[in-house]
């Protein structure tokens, strides 16, 4: 999926973007666990989380997850921000719980990272 | 014909015991260093998410500890060594899902008992030993793809 459409489904407001509009993104993650983001994660996906610290960002870098979504409107504080612009990874908000934002990707045809 | 890895590379990282602010550096200058030397990126990510959970249990678990690697022609050996309690039950630490961690922890993100059934995944060799108020060693080797 195009990252400009997830923005779009997600009503996303974008914190970060280093990334074309047209950038492919091919699976998608959502957990606020991080060692299940390394366990279960593949390259190339965006990660949908509650959680809206540091840890996010880093974990996604270390996974090369190029798309990070705060779900709830959960604004990130300084560091965050300026990690996700350092380690370019795009950062997202978005108004809606992690289970609709699922939701709305799903339905569009956005999948879970193989297991 | 493996990696284009002429030499062997060896460093080491210190790392402090419950300092977040930092959580996560040492992996990832690893990771720059193994993708600088050629190595191709899926191994890059093993090696990287492997070393990034034994940063974060000597962060979360141990007073202080260091991660040392090797990265030679065949293979990348990653050792993390750490004063920490140490684990009564390495059986049990070992099952997914079994965790010690506190709830300061979990609020970061952590503590889901996945750290080393994902070490192990992520290595073609895992050894781990561990002796109760000493501390735990954990030694991984990744072995380099054919080209």
């Amino acid at each position: 999926m195009r990252l400009d459409e997830i923005i779009r489904i997600l009503d996303a407001v974008i914190i970060t973007n280093s990334q074309e509009p047209g950038a492919e993104i091919e699976w998608a993650c959502a957990t606020d666990l991080m060692s299940d983001v390394l366990y279960y994660s593949r390259g190339n996906s965006v990660l949908i989380t509650g959680l809206a610290k540091q840890q996010a960002i880093r974990t996604s870098d270390i996974a090369d997850i190029k798309v990070v979504v705060f779900t709830r409107g959960k604004e990130p504080d300084a560091q965050t921000i300026e990690l996700s612009r350092k380690k370019r990874i795009t950062l997202l908000i978005t108004p809606y719980s992690m289970y609709t934002a699922c939701g709305k990707l799903y339905e569009k045809g956005l999948r879970c990272c193989p297991e | 014909m493996k990696a284009k890895i002429d030499r062997t590379y060896e460093g080491s990282f210190h790392i402090v015991g419950g300092d977040f602010s930092r959580a996560g550096e040492a992996s990832t200058e690893l990771k720059s260093i193994l993708l600088n030397v050629g190595i191709d990126e899926d191994t890059v990510r093993r090696v990287a998410i492997a070393t990034f959970e034994a940063e974060m249990n000597i962060m979360i678990y141990a007073t202080a500890g260091i991660l040392r690697y090797t990265i030679s022609p065949d293979e990348i050996r990653v050792v993390a060594e750490d004063m920490g309690p140490g684990i009564e039950d390495i059986e049990l630490a070992m099952q997914e899902g079994y965790s010690t961690a506190p709830d300061w922890v979990r609020e970061m993100g952590w503590g889901a008992g996945m750290g080393l059934p994902n070490m192990k995944k992520n290595s073609d060799v895992f050894r781990i030993e561990s002796v109760v108020g000493e501390g735990t060693t954990v030694e991984m080797t990744i072995r380099l793809k054919d080209c």
